[in-house]
């Protein structure tokens, strides 16, 4: 006998009993496949942040400088002079850990269509990345691949890929962690974050037809834990097509400067049900949809199917009914179909029809904004204290000074990514002053003097340790990133990157990571203006580290004052700026030396944060400093390290010895608010003063000059072997050199 | 007298806004050109700029050159009028017969995007230009490549930053190292290196002046004063 019970639609489409129920009482009556399909793509985790929003809701969101906060597809802050910048990062995880080139690639598309449908132009992309470690050949094809996906989509839509960072983690070896942030720019004007339009405005679907691609992306891929099967996984990652969405990018800042829209929607997750819904909910109102009119690749795809499809390079613009011919006019000469595929309606319904017939009648607010909330059972995890307690820094020295140097300088989190950074467009549109591998990129805005600096940052061990201050200390060094390079941070984007909700040691996590972000976030006056939450980042059991990545954004009135992280000459005066203790849980030489991940993270004084941010500033301003560079991984000795390096200078320091550190901690210790700086010539009493007036402590190392990294009285190491060893680590280990010795 | 210099668009193009600000800053007027023109808006020069034209999904160029505006680019060329191809533009030149040989995979099969040198051949002039492509690796026959050196048509070859010529500084394994070449009657330039994005010194080197100044001067001999 062979009987075979079927689960519920409801389940199969990962919707709970609970939500189901909900559903009904929501209609009046059961819902058919099709809304059913249509509930379970919207209130799906990615779409809804059902576990995510109680915390999220804690954020400080407000700030003069904020134009447009978190709920739309991207935000928005004022750079004066009425010029606004959009920027929001989001997540590809998923898509990537089953395909990498196509699902980091679709990544790159679905984030310049959020800029875009602010109806800014995307000038910028950074993309943080986590892998495994790269001695594993399945750890070199994801992270070749991750590379090769935002190199092909990137460079092929003409927007440079400027930053980013990329850092390794036995936890993310069947998990990596594919984050990528867009930055655009837009006279204040043109912005079409306005919810305007109302009944009677026309649904006009712009670009690729619909295929049956990415089908449950949100649902099946971005809300659920990969499984050993994930490879069946793989027709629900899209396929790009950049060529489409370069085209796409002009038809609508074209139709945008022309006057010809009153509002613009991307389809990214769960496809037209989310922009259709979410266009109708913004303004109050319900809408009429033809799916008859939706250009298809296969004709007899269900309703369901071109509802959810995730299809790649769509927008849906909302166009008022007089100005449909122009708008149709522009897409044609770009080359693209824009088909008239619904309209705003009086109401609260969203009518979906096929083939002449309703099949689909559903609360548009219903979709779009009231899918349920969890407030999700958390647990400090009882292991944490042990590994708290186990500080790294009573542990002895296991190899000599000179040897701990030369393997944290190496080490994959630290070496120079030249290998990827290289693969990138970095430099089209023109705007690119400081591109990838500096503690921030610099872009300018054509036709003024200013410019962006933007850094995106998260320590994975750090929030491991200590969730609320790793959220903290990844707004910390963003910003100290993009004070270093002179300019006044300003707003943050997010990407909050996590296990599975259910588990409550996950959830503690999250909650604990979002508490650190909005310290930190008030105390540096940086509001947040949107992001993103990636739950599920787990697989066999494992799963990634809290991986908070904050994406700051920032100011220069003027970018010629920049300043640059490389000594530009020899004969200058190297500053130490912050206070360093015996800090070195969590630290890059803990896990590379001493072989440890354990310890308190550093603490973070956000007061002293604010401070030296403040004297960098300055330090850009008065045009004292000839180079600056945040300390971070690897701590001074590090920081020195890649001054010298990105310079082509070396130096001869005397570390400080008044705190009475041992040598191994002085320099490695990762202590938060501090920095490296080089006075010009002749201006060391000002950068001193600036010191005095912000209230930073600093201290004079030694001077920039000759061919070697001197710490005096320690160890030597020569400039070349200093530049084999750090630029040398990631082609090494990519080319699987290092499997031979 | 600015001399007026046609930047073509086609359907993804990426540098095309680069060349018509480059234009402007070198002392030209620039002048967007859709690629469905059937004219040159009276233009002194011509320039195709970098990008992925017509997301050259089947072969970099190869569609691009059947653009009803080569016609006219041909004819232009033809008359002596100086054109620049730059990246995808002398993709384009060479898929269209204007220019020798190919344009195939970089050797090493990455997209690079890099500050190189190259030396300019007859002056040796070094150049600090970027170049950012995936398929810029010239190649032509031996016959080919044989006759291009005895006319003296390289323009650029990729070299250290002391102008020695050696493979290591070679990005692509470019055929002779060459970056950048002539037509016979060296009024047609293409190169792989971008110098629209080497011409303002607030973003870096300016090696790109000598392509532009040689375009401007070519453009100007042919405006009647």
């Amino acid at each position: 006998m062979n009987v075979r019970i079927e689960e519920p639609l409801h389940r199969r489409l990962a919707l709970t009993d609970g939500e189901f129920a909900t559903i009904v009482a929501k209609l009046g009556r059961d819902p058919n496949p099709t809304e059913l399909a249509m509930f379970a793509a919207m209130w799906s985790e990615h779409c809804s942040y059902k576990s995510s929003k109680v915390h999220l809701l804690t954020l400080p969101t407000g700030g003069p400088q904020v134009l447009v906060g978190p709920g739309l597809d991207a935000g928005v802050i004022d750079l004066g002079d009425s010029l606004a910048c959009v920027f929001k990062m989001e997540s590809h995880s998923h898509p990537s850990a089953i395909e990498p080139v196509q699902g980091a690639a679709t990544g790159v598309g679905g984030i310049v269509r959020d800029v875009l449908s602010m109806g800014a132009r995307p000038v910028a992309l950074l993309d943080p990345l986590r892998f495994g470690p790269l001695d594993d050949g399945r750890n070199r094809y994801l992270f070749g691949g991750v590379v090769a996906g935002i190199s092909q989509y990137g460079n092929s839509i003409g927007v440079p890929t400027v930053g980013g960072e990329v850092k390794f983690a036995p936890c993310h070896s069947s998990n990596p962690t594919v984050n990528v942030m867009c930055v655009g720019f837009a006279p204040a004007e043109r912005l079409l974050a306005s919810r305007g339009g109302g009944a009677g405005d026309v649904l006009v679907l712009i670009g690729a037809s619909t295929g049956r691609d990415g089908i449950g992306g949100v649902s099946v891929l971005a809300s659920r834990t990969l499984e050993e099967d994930s490879h069946a996984s793989r027709p629900s990652v899209q396929i790009g097509d950049p060529f489409a969405e370069k085209l796409l990018i002009e038809a609508c800042l074209e139709l945008n400067t022309r006057g010809l829209l009153v509002g613009l929607q991307d389809l990214g997750g769960a496809g037209l049900t989310c922009a259709v819904s979410e266009t109708a909910a913004r303004r109050r109102l319900g809408a009429d949809l033809d799916l008859d009119h939706v250009p298809l690749r296969e004709a007899d795809m269900e309703p369901f199917e071109i509802l959810t499809s995730e299809s790649q390079e769509r927008m849906l613009a909302i166009v008022r009914p007089e100005a449909l011919p122009a708008v149709q006019q522009v897409c044609s000469t770009w080359g693209l179909s824009a088909s008239e595929i619904g309209k705003l309606r009086v109401g609260s319904q969203l009518f979906v029809r096929r083939l002449g017939k309703v099949v689909a009648r559903v609360p548009a607010v219903a979709l779009a904004d009231e899918a349920p909330v969890y407030q999700r059972p958390t647990g400090r995890p009882a292991a944490l204290d042990s590994l708290l307690e186990d500080d790294p820094a009573s542990r002895r020295m296991p190899v000599p000074l000179e040897e701990a140097f030369l393997s944290v300088l190496g080490s994959p989190n630290v070496a120079g990514m030249r290998w990827a950074f290289e693969q990138y467009d970095s430099i089209v549109q023109g705007g690119t002053v400081v591109g990838p591998g500096a503690d921030a990129a610099v872009v300018r805005i054509e036709g003024t003097l200013k410019a962006v600096a933007v850094s995106t940052d998260g320590n994975g061990r750090y929030a491991h340790l200590d969730p609320y201050l790793g959220g903290a200390h990844a707004v910390a060094e963003a910003a100290r990133n993009v004070a270093a390079v002179g300019a006044r941070p300003l707003a943050v984007t997010n990407c909050l990157n996590f296990g599975n909700p259910e588990r409550p040691e996950v959830m503690w996590a999250f909650a604990e990571a979002v508490r650190g972000i909005g310290e930190a976030c008030r105390a540096l006056a940086t509001p947040v203006t949107g992001g993103n939450v990636s739950f599920y980042n787990e697989s066999g059991g494992s799963s990634v580290y809290p991986t908070p990545v904050v994406g700051m954004v920032g100011m220069l009135e003027d970018y010629r004052l920049l300043v640059r992280s490389g000594f530009p000459a020899g004969g200058l005066s190297i500053y130490l700026l912050g206070t360093t203790l015996a800090e070195i849980g969590g630290s890059e030489f803990a896990e590379v030396v001493l072989g440890t991940v354990s310890g308190r993270p550093p603490a973070l004084d956000l007061d002293a944060e604010r401070k030296l941010h403040w004297f960098l500033g300055e330090c850009a301003r008065a045009d004292v400093a000839a180079s600056a560079h945040d300390l971070s991984d690897g701590g001074l000795a590090v920081a020195l390290a890649e001054s010298a390096i990105v310079g082509g200078i070396g130096f001869t320091v005397a570390v400080p010895v008044a705190d009475k550190l041992p040598p191994h901690i002085a320099l490695f210790s990762e202590s938060a608010s501090r920095a490296v700086v080089a006075a010009r010539e002749g201006r060391e009493a000002g950068v001193e003063r600036l010191a005095a007036a912000a209230g930073v402590p600093i201290a004079r190392l030694g001077f920039t000059g000759g061919q070697a990294l001197e710490f005096a009285g320690l160890f030597r190491v020569p400039l070349t072997d200093a530049i084999v060893v750090h630029e040398g680590a990631i082609p090494r280990l990519m080319s699987g050199q290092h499997l031979s010795r | 007298m600015r001399p007026r210099v046609a930047v073509i668009t086609f359907p993804g193009s990426l540098d095309d806004r680069d060349a018509l600000r480059a234009v402007a800053l070198m002392g030209g007027e620039p002048v967007s050109v859709w690629h469905t023109a059937h004219d040159l808006a009276g233009a002194d020069a011509v320039i195709l700029p970098g990008g992925f034209s017509y997301g050259d999904y089947l072969r970099t160029g190869a569609i691009a050159r059947f653009a009803p505006v080569m016609a006219p680019v041909r004819a232009f060329a033809g008359s002596g009028g100086p054109v620049l191809g730059i990246c995808n533009g002398f993709q384009i030149l060479c898929e269209a017969g204007m220019l020798p040989g190919a344009l195939i995979r970089n050797q090493g099969l990455s997209f690079i995007c890099r500050w190189v040198n190259v030396r300019v051949e007859g002056t040796q002039e070094i150049l600090q230009v970027p170049i950012k492509h995936g398929e810029g690796q010239f190649v032509a026959s031996e016959e080919q490549l044989a006759r291009i050196e005895s006319e003296g048509r390289v323009a650029f070859r990729y070299c250290s930053p002391d102008g020695t010529l050696d493979e290591a500084f070679n990005p692509n394994g470019a055929s002779h190292g060459i970056a950048g070449l002539w037509n016979e009657s060296r009024s047609v330039l293409g190169l792989m290196p971008h110098p629209e994005h080497a011409v303002d010194a607030d973003l870096g080197p300016t090696g790109g002046h000598h392509v532009f100044q040689w375009l401007l001067t070519a453009a100007r001999e042919r405006v009647p004063v």
